[in-house]
């Protein structure tokens, strides 16, 4: 049996088996199995990892044919190159840590069995996405994933809210998804094929023109928008929340989230011949860093600051791929994998411990309740925020750098998103962890560190946010050609990463300084706000003036639903009118029309034989008297 | 004198008015009647006028086939009088009247 089949196997194996047996067994034996069926997937991901590095170009597996539709054939191929085996890795190992952490998160859940079966299912189709080998394995997997968010959002369905968060991820996703399969269709009527390497070898034979190679691009990166929350499409991310605090960690922040820029990233063939699409991508990845982040700064949920986070980073990677920055989008894809992982179930660790609170500014000093989570979550802070030597650092300052080459404006923007990460993150983290307790009593009596299958986890993606930074060390601090992960994607990036500029080892230094001092200043700001003053966010009503607007989300989606959902509403009601006021009218007339005429006739069936006798005589001499004046 | 002068006296289209009439007067009992008794006397009326009809026909025709038709309507018609009769008694016996609007009790 082949081994990429084993590793897509064995997570669906979970499924099945904690789906269907889990009910009747106990949950340790059902979250183990599960965990264990990703780690299963892990370790021979890493087996066929170590075989790429040892010269193995990719290992491919295609089982039977998918769809066959006049001279277009997909197979249920899978295929293992760099770019997925990379990928493969961050699915299964945080995958793996995060199961580990459900099972003590879960506990006592109502649906604990249940639970299980649907992450284990997101990895299946995760992986089927990033395994496949054409472009409809990966909508397979793209969708499968959407199906498992919506699952997993709404997985407390008793609240209303967060089966309306659920429907909400899924509809916008839908927009995306269309964009997707808009560029699938332009794919298969212009190269009669969906795979990988049919595709771009046409591209780059010249097959294509550019104009249809742009709207392509375009369309898929319009996809991209829906999986990966970038404006428009981006206000589900920040409702997903709803969902328990793994499948943010997850779904919602290490993997699924990142599906869009895999998309970019495995079709950097035809971005590089699509600048225009690559404009796009640029402009929008910065508009959604910089409104997210501007939002993160108001925001006193503390999952919701993660997830604005999120869709703030995606749009920094996002960044990345519109100056043709690949590898650094992918470095900074892994790195963010690691600490936005640790961040959230550092915050699930926090709620968890607080009985359900969510509000940081009912928290405060959860320093000595909860050392383990306290230092984790710090080194979450202190990554994402760019502390030097940390790996959010390099793989900020690798995307910066290549921007800085290409679009000085976007990189002087780029950095002001990244101050204002650095601020929130900060402000999160000293809210929550320093200061007093501004809980209830009962909640301190009750504040507790969380168990060990919680906290094992957390110190192991610490370590992993703590070092992510050695996979792509830059050129300055060793030798030349030292950035490992650039160097690894190269045979899958081929010629797309020629014509980028790298500046100068002195431009560099002055850019980091910056970076560094970004990191700082905002470091600086919050601790003498948070620390020095010990305020503490205002409540909802004291906020005033500008502040309104990123504490209101920029009142995006009350401008969604004015303009699309009332009008789609309405136009919903104006054709229920007119069904209603025309087409059931006039059958409501036709069907009475035809009942008082039968109603008419009905009444000569009377069930008296002697009428019956005398309509025969009536109809026999009307026979006859027709028969003569014929 | 000659049966068949007797009858060959006579013109025809006598015999169809008189059979017409009698017909029709069975058909108007038996339409606007409810006694079933009456009912079958005027079903029988019918008949009759229908057999008075194939004989002079037959005799104008000097073909004997109708009469021949006649003697088995008035086999029928005599069974069909024994069993009539019999369904009435039976009735009669059950409601003590021989209304035929009764016979809508029979509906199950």
């Amino acid at each position: 049996m082949n081994i990429l089949l084993i590793i897509l196997l064995s997570p669906f194996f979970g499924f099945l088996f904690s789906g269907l047996a889990g009910k009747y067994l106990s949950e340790k034996l059902t979250g183990w199995i599960s965990s264990l069926s990703l780690l299963v997937s892990f370790i021979i991901s890493l087996q066929v990892f170590m075989g790429l590095g040892s010269g193995a170009a990719a290992f491919e597996s295609t089982g039977f044919t998918f769809l066959a539709v006049g001279d277009v054939f997909v197979d249920f191929a899978i295929q293992a190159d760099r770019l997925t085996s990379i990928m493969m890795l961050v699915i299964t190992g945080i995958g793996f840590l995060i199961h580990v952490y459900s099972i003590a998160y879960m506990h006592g859940d109502a649906g604990f069995y249940k639970f299980f079966a649907y992450l284990n299912l997101f990895v299946f189709n995760m992986l089927v996405l990033v395994m496949g080998s054409n472009f409809l394995m990966l909508f397979f997997g793209w969708e499968g994933v959407g199906l498992c968010s919506y699952l997993l959002i709404g997985f407390w369905y008793r609240n209303a809210e967060y089966g309306k968060a659920a429907r909400k991820a899924f509809i916008m996703n839908r927009i995306g998804d269309l964009g997707l399969l808009v560029g699938l269709f332009l794919v298969i009527a212009n190269c009669k094929s969906l795979s990988y390497s049919d595709v771009f070898t046409a591209a780059k034979s010249g097959a294509l023109s550019t104009e249809l190679v742009t709207a392509i691009c375009i369309s898929f990166f319009i996809g991209a928008m829906g999986k990966s929350a970038q404006i428009p499409l981006y206000t589900w991310l920040p409702d997903a929340m709803a969902g328990p605090t793994p499948v943010s960690a997850l779904i919602h922040a290490a993997t699924m989230v990142t599906a869009g820029v895999y998309l970019v990233v495995r079709c950097n063939v035809l971005f590089e011949m699509a600048p225009a699409a690559q404009q796009l991508i640029l402009w929008v990845g910065l508009a959604t860093s910089i409104l997210a982040a501007l939002i993160g700064l108001k925001q006193n949920d503390i999952k919701k600051v993660l997830a604005y986070s999120t869709v703030s980073q995606l749009g920094l990677m996002f960044i990345a791929l519109g100056v043709g920055a690949y590898s650094a989008a992918m470095f900074h894809l892994v790195t963010h994998a690691f600490f936005k992982a640790l961040l959230f179930l550092g915050s699930g660790s926090v709620i968890h411990g607080m009985g359900g609170e969510q509000d940081i500014r009912k928290m405060g000093g959860l320093k000595s309740h909860m050392p383990i989570t306290h230092y984790t979550f710090l080194i979450g802070t202190l990554a994402i925020s760019g502390m030097p030597l940390l790996s959010g650092f390099f793989s900020k300052d690798e995307i910066l750098a290549m921007v800085f080459a290409e679009q000085p404006v976007v990189w002087f923007l780029a950095v002001c998103s990244a101050l204002i990460t650095g601020i929130y993150m900060f402000r999160v983290f000293m809210v929550t962890f320093l200061g007093d307790f501004r809980g209830t009593e009962d909640q301190k009596h009750h504040l507790h560190e969380s168990p060990v299958l919680i906290t094992m986890p957390l110190l192991a993606l610490a370590v992993l946010s703590l070092a992510g930074g050695l996979l792509n060390l830059p050129e300055l601090f060793t030798h030349e050609h030292s950035q490992w992960l650039k160097t690894w994607l190269a045979p899958v990036l081929g010629t797309s990463q020629e014509g980028l500029h790298h500046p100068s080892h002195q431009t560099e230094w002055i850019l980091m300084g910056i970076a560094v001092s970004a990191f700082v200043i905002a470091w600086l700001f919050t601790r003498n706000k948070y620390i020095a003053k010990s305020s503490v966010p205002e409540s909802d009503e004291d906020i005033q003036g500008l502040a309104k607007w990123p504490a209101g989300k920029f009142f995006v989606d009350e401008l969604y639903d004015g303009v699309f959902v009332k009008s789609i509403e309405k136009a919903g009601n104006a054709m229920i009118n007119a069904d209603s006021g025309v087409f059931s009218a006039v059958m409501d007339w036709v069907s009475a029309g035809i009942s008082w005429i039968s109603g008419l006739f009905g009444r000569i069936q009377n069930g008296r034989i002697q009428y019956y006798l005398l309509y025969m005589v009536v109809g026999i001499i009307l026979m006859l008297v027709i028969n003569i004046f014929r | 004198m000659n049966p068949d002068s007797i009858f060959n006296a006579l013109d025809i289209s006598h015999y169809i008015y008189l059979s017409s009439v009698l017909f029709c007067i069975g058909l108007f009992g038996v339409l606007t009647r409810r006694n079933a008794i009456v009912l079958l006397m005027c079903i029988e009326l019918m008949l009759n006028a229908v057999n008075l009809l194939f004989v002079a026909f037959s005799s104008y025709m000097g073909d004997t086939a109708g009469q021949q038709f006649v003697f088995f309507i008035m086999v029928v018609a005599a069974a069909e009088a024994a069993v009539g009769l019999a369904i009435i008694v039976m009735i009669y016996r059950n409601t003590r009247s021989t209304d035929v609007g009764l016979f809508v009790k029979l509906k199950g």
